[in-house]
């Protein structure tokens, strides 16, 4: 019904689309300089330049001290098992991990996993309604049995930014390691890792207008990692496999470009998001905008509209040509609603109501325009559909629920 | 995300959607924190039982609105005899059929017609025998789930989850709706409803991803179908754990230690306490000595002996040789 290029694209945290440059730059990478880059001739020697120059561009991008502190992975849920596998294998005495309640599933259900096969206790720290880190309990869960902290510099269904820096901190106080998974956050805000102690990032390619298919994990220099991955001396032997070079020639250039546009994604993507989010709020009824009061991404805005449910509107709006995302585990089998909103106590009329709405560079005004012609309508339809609503005030369709009586209090 | 046609033109056009204020049947199901509901509102005419008009109400993903506007469409002009005999089957085969995962959206719809079928003979809504649930994932009584095993033949338990939702979410109730499956396949043997092969055998499910769930949050109920749960320390120990795999070679973390081991079977024991409004903690390891610390209400409790003797009872049966738990304060 669309053609891709119709689409207007509001789900840039799933993925954005690949910059024609980067693509330009990865190309010569497939079939002129093939080489393997641990080849000694000149063809395999091209190969590990370019991986070479790759490596500074993303260190650029991130601020790290060296450019070997960035090793190279398949993409952000690999870095992220790596970090954390690493830092349990490297303290073994240590057998705890702190990680936040809104983590991406790749860290929940990694640790999930450790506590029911591995006996690690692993501390889930709860966030306030605004979605921040309760900073008490992530300092009271900090002791000299904790391996690893990793709580997420900014949060992929609501964008909502966690004081990294300072968890950070905290967590040397005990000698603790500290990981952030910034795959939402590498490329949309500054990030200078050297003026700050954090040990371990993970980052993903195709956030950021690269491929799919590559990230890096950054490694202080100095912190012992465990190569979870092994079999050959790539990536100093910290990450066996022959280097998916394309990939990453995409992944730096993605990174410089990304450094180049972070201030106007700082201003007009921040306005474009703004202008969704405000009008949004002010035509249409029973919705609010999750973790705006807090510090949040320029480009993300999550908002959960009460009574309907977040399938149906985004099955709406996708027929309307337009592509936004509900953030939820939902369609994977799981019948509770998104646990980002649920470790945010959102309202239980609107709790499965919630929409992502995230921008990127590729933008315009005339996408917003159109998102904002089609949304309302699709808002007024389901909610005409639904058995539940403000008007009437008590409970209605159904018993058993308390969701009705709560209904406005949020709006 | 699926198809169009048939369920595209039900789910985007959803006619027979709102209210019918001069309905004299009206059925439901569902809740906002089951996840989906539907109201269902017929006018019937008194003649000759046949419904006229038909109409719907329903809070969902696009399956769920879909099963509810096809529903209206199927039983309009039929007789309240017909439209009796409609089962979830046929509401699913009407949109072209349902993903499994979405089979719930038929399920759901068959009770609410089943319900306002009910209302218009004058029955009292299908009377729920069921206590409330007491798991909040489950939302949903015993006999629904009875029933939508039978009526649909289901033999596993990703079926049952599929059409019901239960155990869908935590894996508090998995245990209880097993059984509750294996005891419905069995009947249905008895009764010639599907071959002996086929029914249910408890143990024979794919276990579920393990979840996290916060440290010292009481979880739900374990039983989700008893009307008062027995106090921990007077129910039965669970059977020890079958022996675990040895860790694979060249794993990436070290095979956890004794007091791992201790620590993480108290871990399982919490929830028990914790529903009780009293907690234990693990404290350390001394030979054969777990020391523990009790919190909550088990602090001045004049069981808390009993409590203690369950959970040395649970360690000793679990790691085959005798521990004595000692509580420090």
């Amino acid at each position: 019904m669309n053609e891709p290029a119709d689409i207007v694209y509001l789900d840039a945290n799933a993925t954005t689309r690949t910059d024609p440059r980067v693509v330009e730059a990865m190309l010569p990478y497939f079939s002129l300089y093939y080489g393997n880059p641990s080849s000694k001739y000149a063809l395999g020697g091209h190969a590990a330049l370019a991986v070479k120059r790759a490596r500074e561009q993303v260190q650029a991008l991130v601020g790290a001290a060296q450019p070997h502190e960035l090793i190279f992975t398949s993409g952000g849920t690999e870095s992220n098992n790596a970090a954390i596998l690493s830092a349990l294998e490297a303290a073994p005495r240590r057998r705890e991990v702190i990680i936040s309640a809104v983590e991406h599933p790749a860290v929940l259900s990694l640790c999930a996993w450790l506590e029911k096969n591995k006996g690690i206790r692993v501390h889930l720290i709860p966030v306030d309604r605004q979605g921040r880190l309760d900073i008490l309990a992530y300092r009271e869960a900090m002791s000299d049995r904790v391996a690893i902290a990793s709580i997420m510099w900014a949060n992929n269904e609501t964008g909502v930014i966690q004081p990294v820096a300072d968890l950070a901190e905290l967590a040397k106080e005990v000698g603790a390691l500290f990981h952030t998974d910034a795959v939402q956050a590498v490329g949309k805000c500054p990030i200078d890792l050297q003026s700050t102690m954090i040990d371990m990032l993970s980052l993903s390619g195709h956030k950021l207008h690269g491929p799919k298919g590559i990230g890096a994990l950054y490694v202080r220099n100095g912190i012992r990692f465990k190569p979870q991955i092994k079999g050959g001396q790539q990536e100093r032997g910290r990450r066996a496999g022959t280097e998916n070079v394309p990939g990453i020639v995409g992944l730096g250039i993605a990174a410089e470009l990304a450094a180049a546009a972070m201030a106007d994604e700082d201003i007009r993507v921040r306005g474009l998001r703004d202008r969704l989010e405000r009008e949004i709020l002010a035509r249409v009824d029973h919705c609010v905008a999750v973790g705006a009061r807090a510090e949040r991404l320029p480009n993300t805005s999550n908002i959960a509209f009460s009574f309907i449910d977040s399938e149906a509107i985004i099955t709406l709006l996708d027929r309307a040509g337009i592509a936004a995302s509900m953030g939820s585990a939902c369609a994977t089998g799981s019948f509770e609603p998104s646990h980002v909103l649920m470790a945010m106590k959102v309202a239980e009329d609107a709790i499965r109501g919630g929409v992502r709405f995230s921008l990127s560079r590729d933008n315009t005004e005339a996408d917003i325009d159109r998102a904002l012609e089609v949304i309302p309508p699709v808002i007024t339809k389901l909610r005409a559909i639904s058995p539940f609503g403000a008007d009437e005030g008590a409970p209605q369709a159904v018993a058993r629920s308390s969701g009705s009586a709560q209904g406005t209090s949020h709006v | 995300m699926l198809g169009f046609g048939k369920f595209d033109h039900h789910f985007s056009t959803s006619a027979n959607a709102g209210p019918l204020p001069q309905a004299n049947a009206v059925g439901r199901f569902g809740s906002i924190g089951w996840g989906d509901a539907v109201k269902l509102m017929l006018k019937v005419e008194p003649e000759d039982g046949r419904i006229a008009e038909a109409r719907f109400q329903a809070f969902g993903c696009s399956s769920a609105i879909a099963a509810s506007a096809a529903v209206t469409d199927m039983i309009t002009g039929k007789t309240i005899d017909e439209a009796s005999g409609i089962g979830a089957g046929a509401i699913a085969d009407y949109l072209g059929g349902l993903p499994r995962e979405r089979m719930y959206c038929a399920v759901m719809n068959f009770e609410a017609l089943q319900q306002a079928i009910g209302s218009y003979r004058g029955k009292a809504a299908v009377a729920e025998a069921d206590a409330p649930p007491a798991c909040k994932c489950l939302g949903v009584g015993q006999m629904m789930i009875e029933r939508t095993i039978r009526f649909n033949r289901l033999t596993s338990l990703d079926d049952v989850t599929a059409y019901t939702k239960a155990a869908g979410s935590c894996s508090t109730c998995f245990k209880q709706i097993e059984s509750l499956l294996a005891r419905v396949n069995a009947e249905m043997v008895e009764d010639g409803l599907i071959a002996a092969d086929d029914a249910y055998r408890i143990g024979s499910a794919t276990p579920r991803a393990a979840e996290l769930k916060p440290h010292g949050a009481p979880p739900p109920a374990a039983n989700i179908f008893a009307a008062k749960a027995t106090p921990a320390h007077l129910r039965p120990v669970a059977k020890a754990a079958p022996p675990r795999p040895a860790p694979p070679t060249g794993g990436v973390v070290d095979a956890p230690p004794q007091e791992a081991l201790i620590a993480e079977a108290i871990e399982e024991l919490r929830p028990h306490l914790q529903r009780d409004g009293g907690d234990c903690e693990f404290v350390s390891l001394d030979g054969n000595i777990v020391y523990v610390r009790l919190t909550g209400n088990c602090v001045g409790c004049q069981l808390s002996s009993v409590t203690l003797s369950g959970v040395q009872a649970r360690l000793a049966e679990k790691f085959g040789r005798p521990l004595r738990v000692v509580p420090v304060s």
